[in-house]
């Protein structure tokens, strides 16, 4: 499987990540190279073998239903660049 | 041309924990912004979530509760996507092996016949914040209380063929969850919210046409006039030569419309994957056996035995089982009274309407189960007749006192010493000559509404208090 230019622009929108126009190729290069490595897995026989959905063989713990956080809304809002009755202000979404 | 509807529902039911599915912050609602937002809900880097036990057992309840397939070996994976929100830039969601699998529920139709309809998945999930749009200056305000809420996202099959079929299993659905304690099943703040796809096709295609979602349904009414309006669109769209564009609709209630709300071709691109911060979720038969272990008796069961053990029409069972506590409250007076049929009545009309004149639930009802059954009980042994009754019931209602206490303040009991009634019925047969001659004339099969006549002075000559059935045998030898 190798991507063009397009998927490579999809995927940057998605991510929200800043691709410019003539990195487009090379990425799309780079990242086809990557999808042919992990191809060559294909090959190999995995029936009979249970898709890993994580790499540690455990199971997950859980916590008890109890409410253990206090309100520390000053201090994470510390690092917040505008708050305003206790919100966060983010630019105008529009949807 | 004859069309078809098809409709599928997405149901979002908030799950009635402590705290939250993956933090220990507090899910109690009307908090203030942000302050059961913790450093997990927020996304912050190097925390790591950690499942609440609760939300497994309650997940299981409800697969149990459909009689669904189990998934005992469940995987988180992460949902991509960015809004303001959701800060971490992903929903912990699950995709391929979700908590619940095939399932169904039944609906009952107009004529009376049982529809199963099919329950593809349930899954849990994170909620995400809440975004305020209006009045900050051209901002938008951020509130992350919401950040990370249990869900059960219930998914049905595309049964439904009607408006009124969506909102049967909507109900349905809602039932279940608050007689297993799951949600609250409040609609107004959103703790089951129902999203439907809506599709149309010529009757007789099998192939299903494209779908629209519809969002930002708050109630069981708006589910039935959305889907009517939403399916009226895509047949107009269609007939004039259109496509139906596959998009997410809003629903809006003041102008009875569905508005596009955004493509769903980009957004859909999820990129799911397994969260590798959280492992798969494991229980065993011995879990699922002890989760199960107090399960209520559910709505469907509970509706079948009133019929039977009390008697009862399909209808009064219905209205009787509407919620647990209802239930659970006739049966307690059906047992202090010894009389369903006549708790039944009571319990659906005087008390119903009590409780809806002073916008009041049935576990707020300032007359305890007892109490009216004591009262019932004073109709069934004579003390007083059930107009009386009403009255009491009134004075019962306002804290006056117990049901006997208001009988004796109030000199209520009904007199059913026949010396005392016969003087009554004398005199209203002397003050009456010209009717007592009329009835006398009149024939037979006419004579039952002209007593009804007498009856009415003697009772209104007695106060009520009169037994109405010696009343009426009095007179009757009497004329």
């Amino acid at each position: 499987m190798s991507l063009v230019r397009d998927d490579v622009e999809k995927i940057a929108h998605l991510a929200r990540l800043a691709v410019n126009g003539d990195e487009l190729d090379s990425v799309a290069a780079g990242l086809s190279d990557i999808l042919q490595m992990v191809e060559q897995m294909s090959s190999v026989d995995t029936a009979g073998v249970t898709p890993m959905a994580h790499p540690l063989h455990m199971t997950q713990p859980l916590r008890p239903d109890r409410v253990t956080e206090e309100n520390r809304r000053d201090l994470f809002q510390s690092i917040a660049p505008q708050t305003e009755d206790g919100l966060y202000l983010v630019p105008k979404v529009i949807e | 041309m004859q069309w078809e509807t098809v409709i599928g529902l997405e149901i979002h039911a908030q799950l009635a924990t402590n705290s939250k599915i993956f933090s220990g912050a507090s899910i109690a609602f009307g908090a203030e912004p942000n302050t059961q937002a913790c450093n997990v809900d927020l996304g912050m880097p190097g925390v790591l979530p950690v499942l609440n036990e609760e939300v497994v057992r309650m997940a299981v309840k409800f697969g149990a509760a459909i009689g669904a397939e189990l998934g005992q070996r469940s995987v988180f994976a992460r949902k991509n996507y960015f809004y303001p929100d959701l800060p971490k830039g992903y929903q912990i969601s699950q995709f391929e092996l979700p908590i619940v699998g095939l399932g169904e529920v039944d609906i009952v139709l107009d004529d009376g016949s049982v529809k199963p309809i099919g329950v593809t998945r349930a899954h849990l999930e994170e909620d995400a914040g809440k975004s305020l749009h209006e009045d900050f200056h051209g901002m938008t305000g951020i509130d992350l209380n919401r950040a990370g809420t249990p869900l059960l996202e219930i998914v049905s099959e595309p049964d439904m063929r009607s408006a009124k079929e969506a909102v049967a299993y909507a109900k349905v659905v809602h039932q279940i969850v608050q007689y297993i304690g799951i949600c609250d099943g409040n609609m107004q703040e959103g703790s089951f919210r129902v999203d439907a796809n809506v599709s149309v096709r010529p009757k007789g295609q099998k192939e299903f046409g494209t779908r629209a979602e519809l969002k930002n349904i708050n109630s069981f009414r708006f589910i039935e006039k959305a889907i009517n309006i939403e399916v009226e669109r895509q047949i107009d769209v269609i007939e004039a030569g259109g496509k139906v564009v596959q998009e997410t609709r809003l629903y809006d209630a003041d102008r009875d419309e569905t508005r596009s709300m955004r493509s769903k071709e980009e957004a859909n691109d999820y990129r799911y994957f397994p969260d590798p911060d959280l492992l798969p979720v494991e229980f065993d038969d011995a879990f699922v056996a002890a989760v199960t272990a107090d399960m209520p008796e559910l709505p469907e069961a509970k509706c079948k035995r009133f019929s039977e053990q009390y008697g009862f029409g399909a209808k009064d069972a219905v209205a009787l089982i509407a919620s647990r506590e209802l239930a659970d409250y006739f049966e307690a007076v059906a047992k202090s009274s010894g009389d369903a049929k006549l708790s039944a009545n009571w319990v659906m009309g005087d008390l119903s309407g009590a409780l809806n004149r002073d916008g009041k639930s049935i576990t707020e009802s300032p007359l305890a189960a007892e109490m009216l059954g004591g009262l019932i009980q004073r109709i069934l042994d004579n003390t007083i007749s059930g107009k009386i009754a009403k009255q009491v019931f009134e004075a019962m209602w306002n804290g006056e006192g117990s049901v006997d206490e208001i009988i004796e303040a109030k000199g209520l009991k009904q007199i059913t010493d026949s010396g005392a009634i016969e003087q009554i019925v004398d005199e209203v047969i002397a003050a009456n000559p010209q009717q007592v001659e009329n009835y006398r004339s009149a024939e037979e099969q006419k004579r039952g509404k002209m007593l009804g006549f007498f009856v009415g002075q003697v009772m209104k000559a007695s106060n009520g208090k009169a037994n109405p059935q010696q009343v009426n045998e009095l007179l009757k030898q009497k004329l």
